[in-house]
C-alpha cells in the first residue's frame, strides 16, 4: 500500500465485505431474542426477551438438549476416529517406503471421493444401516461421518506430515526405532498442531452436517441442524425458535474460530487439492 | 526390512482401505446393482424386480431430474463466477493490509465453518415476503415487495446470492494463500521502476496468480455440484423446477417416493457426470502445477 487513499479505498472495501458477512448474522440475532408479533411486525426497537430460548430448551415437546448431546457425541467420536485412521496411514503412505501405486491409488480414491456429491451414497448407507439394524442409531451416524470427513482429515494430516523435516525420523531410525515406534513417539508428537487443525475442522463439518444426519437418524438421535430445520417445517413456521436454535449452534464454531483461528485457515488451505 | 515392520504398515493402512472399501465402493456397486431393479419396501423388507433397463428409460422422463442437472451446472457456473470475482478482490485487500488482518481473516471465515443450514435459515427469514429484511429496505423506495423464493423468475437469483455469499470465502482464503506465496523480489523490482498501484496488480499480480486463480475455480466448480442444504431449507427445488437440483432429485426420489431403484439410477448418472467433469478438473490442476514450475 503505497498511498493513503489507496489504503482508505482498501480498507473501506474490505469493511463494505465485511459487513455483508456479519449483517445476516445479527440480524438472525436480533430475531432470536424477539416475540414472534415482534418478528411480525419488523419492530427495530423492542424488548429483548429470553422466550425463544425457554421454548428451545424447556418447552413439553423440546429435544434440544438431546439434539447437542447427539451432535457433540458423534462429532467427537467421528473426528477421533478419523485422526487415528488419517494419522497411521498418511505416516505409512507419505513417511515409508512403500510401493507408490498404493500411495497414488488411495490418494485419488480419496480425492475423487471427496469431491462427489454425498447424497449419492446416502441411499446406500441407509439400506445398509437398515439391514445390520443400524438405522437411528448413533454408530451408522458415526460411521457416515468418518466417511464423508474422511478425505479431508487425511489432506490435511498428510501436508502436515510432509513438513515433519525427515531428519528427525531419520535420527529415530538409527536408534533402532521401528515404523511403529517412529509413528508413536516421533510423528504424533510432531504432529501436534496438524492434528490439532485437522480435529478442529473435522468436528466441526460433523456438527454442521446436514443431509447426512436428516437421512440417517430419527426424532431420538437427530442432530441439530436436523433439529433446526424441523422448525420451519411445520404448519406454521417457528421463526423465533429457528432463530434461538441457529444462534446457539454457532456457538463451537465461533469459538474454534476465535481460539484457532491460524490452524483453520492452515488446515482449510491445506486440505484443498494441490 | 523386517517382518514386524510390514505387518505395522498393513495395519496401520488396513483402517483406510476398509472404510473405503466398505463405505464407498460397496454402496457404489449397490446403487449400479439397484439401478436394474423395482425396489418395494412391503412387510418390513425391500422386495426386488428386475426390470433391466427400465429406469433408465424413464429417466428422461422424470420430471425432475434433467431440469435439475441443467440448474446444477447453471448455478455453478454464475455462483463460481461472482465468488471467484469477489473472493480475488477481497483476497488482494487482505494481502494489502497491515493492521487487522487476523480480525478481517477471522470474520470471512465464518460462513465456511457455520452450518449450511442456520445459512439457509437466516437467508430465508431475510427473502420472507412479509416481514423479511430485503422487502423491508425496499418498500423504505417506494418497491412492491418482492417474491424472493416464491417466483420462478427470481427464486433462481435468490439461490445464488445465497451460494456466492456461502462460499466467496473460501475463495479467499485460497486465493490469499496464493497471493503470500508470490516472489517479492518482482515487486520490489517494479516498485523501483515506478510501476503504480494498479499496472502492479494488472501486469504482476494477475498473471502470477493465473494458476491459483484456474485451479481455485475448477475446484469450487466441482464442490458446487454439492448443493443441498440450502436448496431444502429455501426453496425445496421450487417453484416448479426453477431451483432444482441433482442432490435435491435424488433426496427426494430415494427417500420421499421411496422410489429406490429410479433414485440409484439418478444416482449413478450423477456420478458418471461428476466423474467425467472430475477428471477434466484433475488433468486442468496437473497441467496448470506443470506450467507453474
Amino acid at each position: 500500500m503505497r498511498t493513503s487513499t489507496e489504503r482508505l479505498i482498501n480498507y473501506t472495501m474490505l469493511s463494505f465485505f465485511a459487513i455483508l458477512v456479519l449483517a445476516p448474522f445479527i440480524w438472525i440475532a436480533t430475531i432470536a431474542f424477539k416475540t414472534q408479533i415482534d418478528i411480525m411486525m419488523m419492530k427495530i426497537i423492542f424488548k429483548p426477551t429470553l422466550f425463544n430460548f425457554d421454548k428451545l430448551f424447556f418447552s413439553k415437546e423440546a429435544t434440544f438438549f438431546r439434539d447437542i448431546f447427539n451432535s457433540l457425541f458423534v462429532g467427537i467420536i467421528s473426528t477421533l476416529i478419523i485422526l487415528v485412521i488419517c494419522s497411521m496411514a498418511s505416516f505409512t503412505m507419505i513417511r515409508t517406503k512403500i510401493s507408490n501405486w498404493i500411495t497414488a491409488v488411495l490418494f485419488l480414491w480419496v480425492i475423487v471421493f471427496h469431491m462427489l456429491p454425498p447424497i449419492t451414497f446416502v441411499g446406500s448407507w441407509f439400506q445398509m444401516a437398515n439391514s445390520v439394524g443400524l438405522f437411528n442409531s448413533r454408530i451408522a451416524l458415526i460411521l457416515a461421518h468418518v466417511t464423508v470427513n474422511l478425505p479431508l482429515g487425511l489432506l490435511i494430516i498428510s501436508s502436515f506430515m510432509r513438513d515433519v523435516p525427515t531428519e528427525i525420523q531419520e535420527a529415530a531410525y538409527i536408534d533402532g526405532c521401528s515404523n511403529r515406534q517412529v509413528y508413536l513417539k516421533v510423528m504424533l508428537p510432531l504432529l501436534g498442531p496438524g492434528l490439532f487443525a485437522t480435529a478442529v475442522i473435522v468436528f466441526l463439518f460433523s456438527w454442521n452436517d446436514f443431509m447426512v444426519a436428516m437421512n440417517l437418524t430419527a426424532k431420538a438421535t437427530q442432530t441439530v441442524p436436523v433439529s433446526i430445520a424441523t422448525f420451519s417445517q411445520q404448519y406454521e413456521v417457528r421463526y423465533g425458535e429457528m432463530a434461538a436454535g441457529s444462534l446457539v449452534s454457532l456457538v463451537p464454531a465461533l469459538i474454534l474460530t476465535f481460539f484457532a483461528q491460524k490452524y483453520i485457515v492452515k488446515g482449510l488451505t491445506a486440505g484443498a487439492v494441490k | 526390512m523386517n517382518t514386524k515392520d510390514k505387518n505395522w504398515k498393513i495395519l496401520s493402512l488396513t483402517p483406510l482401505i476398509a472404510v473405503l472399501v466398505i463405505l464407498t465402493l460397496v454402496p457404489l456397486v449397490n446403487i449400479f446393482y439397484n439401478s436394474f431393479f423395482d425396489i418395494r419396501w412391503d412387510d418390513g423388507k425391500y422386495n426386488y424386480k428386475y426390470i433391466g433397463l427400465e429406469n433408465y428409460i424413464e429417466l428422461p422422463n422424470n420430471k425432475f431430474y434433467l431440469p435439475g442437472l441443467i440448474n446444477t451446472i447453471k448455478l455453478s457456473i454464475f455462483a463460481v463466477f461472482f465468488q471467484m470475482l469477489f473472493g480475488f478482490l477481497i483476497a488482494l485487500g487482505i494481502s494489502k493490509i497491515k493492521r487487522g488482518k487476523g480480525l478481517f481473516i477471522s470474520l470471512f471465515l465464518l460462513p465456511i465453518l457455520l452450518p449450511p443450514i442456520v445459512i439457509g435459515s437466516i437467508w430465508r427469514l431475510m427473502y420472507g415476503f412479509d416481514f423479511g429484511i430485503f422487502n423491508y429496505i425496499l418498500s423504505f423506495f417506494g418497491v412492491f415487495p418482492l417474491d424472493w423464493l416464491g417466483s420462478s423468475s427470481l427464486a433462481f437469483t435468490s439461490i445464488v446470492i445465497v451460494d456466492v455469499w456461502h462460499w466467496t470465502p473460501f475463495v479467499v482464503l485460497l486465493l490469499l494463500a496464493g497471493l503470500e506465496s508470490l516472489p517479492t523480489d518482482v515487486y520490489e523490482a517494479a516498485r523501483v521502476d515506478g510501476t503504480s498501484g494498479w499496472n502492479e496488480i494488472i501486469y504482476i499480480t494477475i498473471p502470477l496468480m493465473i494458476p491459483t486463480i484456474i485451479v481455485t475455480m475448477v475446484f469450487r466448480f466441482i464442490l458446487s455440484f454439492k448443493v443441498f442444504d440450502e436448496i431444502y431449507l429455501l426453496t425445496q427445488g421450487g417453484p416448479g423446477t426453477s431451483t432444482e437440483v441433482i442432490s435435491f432429485s435424488i433426496y427426494e426420489t430415494f427417500f420421499e417416493s421411496d422410489n429406490m431403484g429410479l433414485g440409484s439410477v439418478m444416482s449413478v448418472v450423477s456420478l458418471f457426470v461428476v466423474s467425467l467433469l472430475i477428471i477434466i478438473v484433475l488433468n486442468v490442476i496437473r497441467r496448470v502445477n506443470k506450467y507453474a514450475n
